[in-house]
C-alpha cells in the first residue's frame, strides 16, 4: 500500500514540475504582492507606534513573506480537477479504481505541495529576506511545529477543496461556490491581514467556528511565535480536529454523491 | 463617416448577442453579478480594516483614504469591464481561434473586447462609480471649476490606464502563452497598490510603482489634487495634474505592444 502512495505523491510532484513557466510566473506574482502587503502592514505598524495588534515589525515581515510562499503550497485558490471530471463524467474512471478517489487526490495533492514547497515557497522568501529583516524564532521548537502545522494546513485545505469539488455532483457548475471560497479563504485565513486586527468577537468566531485560520494564520502564528509553545500545540490540535471533521464530511458527501450518480450507456 | 457608423453598428450587434447569451441563465447571471459586487465590497472593506488600527493610513484621514480607494475602485472596475477579459487572448492564441478574428474586416482588438465581454462585471463597475460619487460628497474638497472638470476626467483616465494594462498584459501571450499570472501582478497587484496612499510604501518599490509604472496617477496624485494638498513625497503639484496625460501614454504603449504582437502571431499551424 505504501508503494501506491509513494507513486501517487511522485506523480503529483512530476505533473507540476512540468509547468516551469507557470511556476516562475506564479512566484513572480507572489513576490510583487509580498512587497505590496509588507509595506502596507509595516506602514500601519509604524503609525501605531511600531507594532500592530501585537505583531512587531520583523514579525509582520515574516508573516507576510511566509504567507506569500505558503499560499502556493496550501494552494487554496486552485480547484482540484474533481469538479471538471464530475461535469464531464470522467469521475466514473476514478471511482472504478481500487483506491478511493479521496485518497488518490490527497496523495497527488501532497506531491504537488512538495513541489510548490521547493519552488514557490522558497522564491518569495529569498527575495523577502534580501529586502527586509525577518523575525527569527527564539525557541528551537518553533521549527518542527511550523512544519507540522504546514502539513496540517495542506491537508485541511485539500479537504475543503475536495468538498467544494463534490458539490459539482449537485451543481455541475461550481463557479459561484469557487468565487465565494476564493474571497473568504483569502480574507478569513489571514492572507490580507492578521486576524487579530479584526474585532475580538469576529476573530474568535473565525478561529472557533471555521477552518479558514487553519489554512495560513495557524502556521504563520507559529512561525512568528505568537503565544508560547503551549498555544502552538493547541493551534496544531485545532487544525488536526478540523482535518478529521472535514475528511468525515468528504466521506459522507462522497457516499451520497455516488448513490446519486447515474452512468449512461452500455 | 457612414462607414464608421456601420462598423459601430456591427460591434453593437455582436455585443448584444453576447449579453443575450449570457443572460439566458438568469439565476446564475444574477448570482455572479451579486457575488462579484460582494467581493468588490469586501476588497474595499479590507482597506478600512487596516485603517481601523490607527484611524489613519499613510498620514491621511478617513474621507481622504476613501477618496483614493474609491478612485482606484472606479478606475479599475470600469477598465476591467471594458478590457478585463482580454487575458482570454491566451486561449485564442493557443487554439488558433485568433485567426478567425484576423480574417474579418474589423479591428481584432475591438472584436476581442466585444466577444469576451462579461456581463457580470457591470455590477461592480456601477458600484465603483457610486462609491466615487459618495467619496466626492463626503471629502473636504475646495471646489473650483478646474477641480470639477478634473473630478470628471480622472476616473475615465484611470479606466483607460487599467484597460491599457489589461491589454498590454494580455499581449504577452503572443510570445509566452503561460504568462497569465505575471500580468496579474500588475493588474490586480496594481489595483491593490492604488487602493492605498502611495506614502505607505517605501524604497525603490514605491518609486517604481508610483512613478515608473504610473500607478500613482490613478488615485494617489488625483486624490491630492482634489483635496488641494501638497504631495508629502515632495513632487511638484503640476505633476499631480498629469493623470490624463499618463493614461494617454499608457494607451499608446499598449497599442504599440498589440500591433507588434499581432505582427508576430503565426497561428498554431494545425
Amino acid at each position: 500500500m505504501a508503494r501506491v502512495q509513494a507513486a501517487l505523491i511522485a506523480a503529483g510532484f512530476r505533473r507540476h514540475a512540468t509547468y516551469r513557466q507557470a511556476t516562475f510566473a506564479g512566484a513572480f506574482t507572489n513576490t510583487v504582492f509580498g512587497f505590496l502587503r509588507c509595506y502596507i502592514l509595516l506602514s500601519v505598524a509604524a503609525a501605531a507606534g511600531g507594532a500592530m495588534a501585537g505583531y512587531s515589525g520583523p514579525q509582520l515581515v515574516s508573516y507576510v513573506w511566509l504567507g506569500q510562499g505558503l499560499l502556493a503550497v496550501v494552494n487554496s485558490w486552485t480547484m482540484l480537477d474533481l469538479a471538471e471530471r464530475v461535469r464531464t463524467g470522467d469521475v466514473v474512471a476514478d471511482l472504478l479504481r481500487p483506491v478511493d478517489p479521496l485518497w488518490t487526490y490527497l496523495w497527488t495533492d501532497i506531491g504537488r505541495a512538495g513541489f510548490a514547497l521547493l519552488t514557490r515557497f522558497v522564491a518569495p522568501l529569498v527575495v523577502g529576506a534580501l529586502a527586509f529583516d525577518f523575525y527569527v524564532p527564539q525557541s528551537f521548537l518553533a521549527y518542527p511545529l511550523f512544519i507540522l502545522s504546514t502539513l496540517l494546513a495542506i491537508v485541511v485545505c485539500f479537504a475543503c477543496r475536495y468538498l467544494i469539488g463534490l458539490t459539482a455532483f449537485w451543481l455541475l457548475d461550481i463557479r459561484g461556490v469557487t468565487m465565494f471560497w476564493v474571497f473568504v479563504s483569502g480574507a478569513a485565513s489571514g492572507l490580507y491581514f492578521p486576524l487579530a486586527v479584526l474585532p475580538d468577537w469576529l476573530s474568535t468566531t473565525l478561529w472557533v467556528a471555521t477552518p479558514f485560520p487553519s489554512l495560513l494564520q495557524a502556521p504563520l502564528d507559529i512561525a512568528v511565535e505568537r503565544g508560547g509553545t503551549g498555544q502552538a500545540l493547541l493551534v496544531c490540535l485545532s487544525q488536526a480536529v478540523w482535518g478529521v471533521l472535514l475528511f468525515l464530511a468528504c466521506r459522507w458527501a462522497q457516499s451520497r454523491a455516488v448513490r446519486k450518480l447515474v452512468v449512461q450507456g452500455g | 463617416m457612414a462607414e464608421i457608423l456601420e462598423t459601430t453598428r456591427v460591434y453593437g450587434r455582436v455585443l448584444r448577442a453576447q449579453v443575450r447569451s449570457q443572460a439566458q441563465y438568469r439565476t446564475s447571471m444574477l448570482l455572479e453579478i451579486l457575488g462579484s459586487m460582494v467581493v468588490n465590497g469586501l476588497d474595499i472593506a479590507t482597506v478600512f480594516v487596516l485603517f481601523s488600527v490607527t484611524g489613519a493610513l499613510g498620514g491621511f484621514n478617513g474621507t481622504e483614504v476613501l477618496l483614493m480607494t474609491a478612485l482606484a475602485a472606479a478606475g479599475f472596475t470600469v477598465g476591467d469591464l471594458v478590457a478585463g477579459s482580454s487575458d482570454r487572448l491566451r486561449e485564442y492564441v493557443r487554439s488558433g481561434l485568433f485567426d478567425s478574428l484576423l480574417v474579418r474586416p474589423l479591428s481584432a482588438l475591438v472584436q476581442l473586447a466585444v466577444i469576451t465581454f462579461a456581463l457580470r462585471r457591470v455590477g461592480r463597475a456601477a458600484q465603483g462609480l457610486v462609491l466615487y460619487v459618495v467619496a466626492l460628497c463626503v471629502a473636504d474638497i475646495p471646489w473650483t471649476v478646474g477641480r470639477v472638470l478634473f473630478a470628471v476626467i480622472v476616473p475615465i483616465s484611470g479606466a483607460v490606464f487599467f484597460a491599457s494594462l489589461f491589454i498590454g498584459g494580455a499581449t504577452v501571450a503572443f510570445w509566452w502563452i503561460e504568462s497569465g499570472e505575471v500580468a496579474n501582478a500588475f493588474t490586480y497587484g496594481g489595483r491593490d497598490f492604488t487602493s492605498y496612499p502611495s506614502t505607505m510604501y517605501g524604497g525603490w518599490f514605491r518609486d517604481l510603482f508610483t512613478l515608473g509604472l504610473g500607478f500613482g496617477f490613478v488615485a494617489y496624485f488625483p486624490g491630492l489634487v482634489l483635496l488641494g494638498k501638497p504631495d508629502p513625497l515632495g513632487l511638484p503639484t503640476a505633476v499631480a495634474w498629469c493623470s490624463p496625460l499618463v493614461a494617454v501614454i499608457a494607451a499608446c504603449v499598449a497599442a504599440v505592444f498589440w500591433r507588434i504582437g499581432v505582427r508576430h502571431y503565426r497561428s498554431t499551424g494545425s
